[in-house]
């Protein structure tokens, strides 16, 4: 595809565009400039995950001592609730929409999304989102107490007897941040198949292009089955209709399967996009192209296919007969396969490279082993018979601990870090980053591996008290809890001090090879003053080939 | 390759092999006791899968701080690594091996599976495939030629009440004889709760509005602890309940002394925790009240006190 559509081009053109590219003012305005809007996301999620995380620091107080004695048994559960909830609606996809919103236009050639006031209209419901959610807070009876999956027939309780409960915000918050996130699937496809610079096929696409990609067709597939089943029990809980009510004839299993077709497959909306970071940062860091890259390319689409048949994992104990439970577990683990592909292609660019442990390497490479460890009990829980012990108890949070903090959050801070020079034109400082690093891996192994343990010995999650036999793993738990808190510390003030005052980035600092590296940092209002002409494959690293025609022209002159 | 590549990738191997063996074996101390017929099967499939990941994991990782160690550019180094893009060979192997893997593990679980022959529940808005349920469901793991022991559980917000339908015994506490296959008829008067006992390594949902059957065969004499394990609400860890695992006359004696005693009402933990919080100073946010404390022939004052694991 090599035609630019000149008229989207237009609509961002003219609008009133407050002051130059380094003015803050616009970061709080509504800006179609996707940089701008990237920005505006990795921000906003950025304070949900401290708020997040004042939550988590509170379940850990809490579970530091067997008995419930901190907080109220109510006060606990809306605390692993807006814990979880938080987490995922306003910090994990916004982050990741943020990076792809970012660097998506930038690495495939073109000036903007595809429909910028969409992507703006996108972000600016985030906000709303995190109003409602925290909002809830204040009404009678507080937030939803049904944890993040609200199940039914304990999601449809409600004991103040009000109209307006902290469950009904919190349905209505999901709901609308099912909307954005279609939005954005919209206009991430669009882009990506419709606006790639001239030359740049599919397979000279960045693998991070490709996971975007696969991750965002999953949002188009998934989230209108999750948005159905929010919708269907607001109805239940605000007009009395009877679709997940049991005394009414309806079915609570139902609900389980509306939710997990789209929260499973969520799962690899997250992780896809940190493939793909890593996918970027190994070459870039092993001073070798990425090995086997269209496989790893395609596989990230593989998965998109199969993560659409593997809900019913989340439903072993529901009330499932066992033809499904033993489908859904081959199916399950054959998602292992193109995972595996790419971690052995991750494995093998660092091989025999260069390696150089700036701050972006050390994140991607600690994420990539705690993604290794992650899935490896992925594949234990896939298993029926083991998840019929281990299904609803610990050894499942630490599972999944591992993989949203110790290989999402990592890839995304490697992320940050890889991509900081580009966004702000600023270095940040090395020695916080490692700093930050150590804090965060030693405080991540602390917290979520004494999960496992715990969890198979039995101790069942979402508990606000537990038997003494646990206490030994849940104190070495919260101290890494805390930790891990604690490594938030660097990361905040290396962020801010370097973009006031860091030293200034010159255009391609890490030597990468890349579109979103051959222009300033950071990168003029509409990227690219002539759009490159791409000629070459992602990651030539070694090859001393030129990624575009520009570069050809400039070398032969030489 | 030459010969020393050889060599060392064959000692590497080696050295991983054992070492995954030894943590495969390590896995079993990770448990309650094994209480069930299908806790040793468990214990048997996750041992192998702890040995089988130990490897990969070891390997992966092994190589991940090898390279870290031994490739790493001079400060000064500006060059690049070699132009490696890829070996088809190698990306061939490496996507057969998973996937033959994928299948031996998914076969091995199935195998497992069908030996615990856990009773599913029979219908929900699932369809059916009666030829494939029957395998699974008509081959329990002792093939014992006792009768099978049925007992109802009603879970409620937040108490376990168990009925003995041929005594018409009610309790708080789960007796269970030994070495026989017991069917529990799981029913839920609210919201879905989950049947949870670790020393016997499985749990099964509770579904409000619909009888679930499951099975399973107590092996071990001793006292276990029932877990909710499906999150219910306020009081939800609160509710938990002894298992008694006993010999037959043991059994059939507490059946008679239950029988005999008249219903008196249980001790409940959420009853009285709410009880208590309603003269908190500080009051938490407004819960459903829990279900007022069972009234039951065999009603234990007490919290439950099965010994740690």
């Amino acid at each position: 595809m090599t035609n630019i559509p000149v008229e989207a081009i237009g609509v961002a053109r003219e609008q009133p565009y407050p002051g130059a590219p380094d003015n803050w003012k616009r970061f709080f305005s509504f800006s179609t400039d996707h940089k701008v809007i990237g920005i505006q996301y990795l921000v906003t999620s950025f304070f949900f995950f401290l708020v997040g995380g004042i939550f988590a620091m509170i379940l850990r107080g809490e579970l530091i001592t067997p008995e419930a004695d901190l907080v109220d048994r109510t006060v606990y559960n809306v605390m692993f609730t807006m814990h979880g909830s938080v987490m995922l609606f306003l910090w994990t996809f916004p982050s990741l929409l943020g990076l792809a919103n970012y660097l998506v236009p930038l690495m495939i050639g073109a000036r903007d999304m595809a429909f910028p006031r969409l992507n703006a209209v996108a972000f600016w419901m985030v906000p709303v989102v995190g109003i409602l959610m925290i909002g809830s807070f204040l009404v009678p009876g507080g937030p939803s107490q049904s944890g993040w999956w609200a199940y039914p027939p304990m999601s449809m309780q409600n004991p103040t007897g009000n109209l307006i409960t902290g469950q009904v915000l919190w349905i209505l918050a999901v709901a609308i941040s099912g909307v954005s996130s279609i939005m954005g699937g919209v206009n991430f496809v669009t882009t990506i198949v419709k606006m790639r610079a001239p030359g740049m096929t599919f397979f000279k696409m960045p693998v991070f292009v490709w996971t975007v990609l696969a991750a965002q067709l999953i949002q188009l597939y998934g989230l209108p089955a999750l948005t159905a089943g929010a919708v269907m029990l607001l109805f239940d809980i605000v007009f009395g209709t009877g679709f997940f009510d049991p005394t009414k004839g309806g079915n609570p299993v139902l609900f389980q399967h509306f939710f997990w077709f789209y929260s499973h497959p969520a799962v690899y909306v997250i992780i896809l996009p940190i493939f793909g970071v890593f996918s970027e940062i190994f070459p870039v860091y092993a001073r070798k192209p990425l090995f086997g890259y269209k496989i790893v390319a395609v596989s990230a689409l593989i998965i998109t296919v199969v993560s659409g048949i593997v809900w019913v994992h989340h439903l072993y104990v529901s009330g499932t007969p066992g033809w499904m439970r033993m489908f859904f577990m081959v199916t399950t683990m054959c998602v292992a396969v193109p995972t595996g592909i790419k971690v052995f292609a991750w494995t093998a660019t660092i091989w025999g490279g260069k390696l150089r442990l700036d701050t972006p390497m050390l994140f991607a490479l600690g994420g990539l082993i705690n993604f290794v460890f992650a899935g490896i009990t992925g594949i234990m829980l896939a298993s029926t018979p083991i998840d019929l012990h281990v299904n609803n108890t610990y050894f499942v949070v630490g599972h999944f601990h591992y993989v949203l903090y110790g290989a999402m959050v990592f890839g995304l801070f490697a992320a940050i870090y890889h991509w900081f020079p580009k966004m702000t034109g600023r270095m940040y400082y090395e020695g916080l980053g490692k700093l930050h690093f150590w804090l965060a891996f030693i405080g991540n192994a602390l917290n979520f591996i004494p999960m496992h343990p715990a969890g198979l010995m039995g101790m069942p999650r979402r508990v606000a008290s537990y038997d003494p036999e646990f206490a030994f793993w849940n104190v070495l738990a919260s101290l890494g809890a805390f930790l891990l808190g604690m490594s938030t510390l660097p990361f905040i003030l290396n962020m801010v001090s370097s973009w006031v005052q860091g030293k200034k980035a010159p255009d391609n600092p890490w030597r990468a090879i890349g579109l979103e590296w051959l222009v300033s940092s950071p990168p003029p209002v509409e990227n690219f003053e002539e759009l490159p002409v791409v000629i070459a494959e992602p990651y030539g690293y070694g090859k001393n080939e030129p990624l575009t025609e520009a570069q050809r022209k400039e070398l032969a002159e030489a | 390759m030459n010969i020393r590549t050889v060599l060392t990738l064959t000692v590497a191997a080696i050295v991983l092999a054992f070492a995954s063996w030894w943590m495969g074996q390590q896995s079993y101390t990770w448990f309650p006791p094994q209480a069930a017929a299908e806790a040793k099967l468990f214990d048997d499939l996750f041992s192998f899968l702890v040995m089988l990941g130990t490897f990969i994991f070891l390997g992966v990782t092994g190589t991940i701080l090898y390279s870290v160690l031994f490739f790493r550019a001079g400060r000064y180094d500006y060059s690049d690594g070699p132009p490696i893009e890829g070996n088809v060979p190698l990306e061939i192997v490496w996507t057969a091996i998973p996937l033959l893997l994928v299948f031996w593990i998914a076969g091995y679980s199935y195998q497992i599976y069908e030996q615990m022959a856990i009773r599913g529940p029979m219908e929900l808005v699932h369809l059916h495939m009666p030829s494939m349920m029957e395998s699974a469901y008509a081959a329990p793991a002792d093939e014992g030629t006792e009768p099978v022991e049925e007992i109802e559980v009603h879970a409620k917000q937040w108490a376990w009440v168990f009925r003995y339908p041929e005594q018409d015994v009610t309790s708080t506490e789960l007796h269970l004889p030994i070495d026989h296959r017991v069917r529990l008829a799981l029913q839920s008067e609210d919201v879905i709760h989950g049947f949870f006992v670790p020393a016997f390594r499985i749990k099964q949902d509770v579904i409000p509005g619909k009888t679930i059957d499951f099975e399973f065969t107590p092996i071990r004499v001793g006292k276990y602890r029932l877990r909710d394990s499906q999150y219910s609400g306020t009081y939800f860890a609160a509710m938990q309940a002894d298992v008694v695992v006993e010999s037959a006359d043991d059994y059939q004696q507490w059946l008679a002394m239950a029988a005999s005693t008249p219903p008196q009402p249980a001790y409940n933990r959420a009853a009285a925790e709410y009880q208590a919080s309603q003269k908190a100073l500080v009051p938490g946010w407004k819960t459903i009240p829990p279900a007022p404390p069972p009234v039951v022939n065999y009603a234990p004052k007490h919290e439950a006190t099965s010994p740690p694991v």
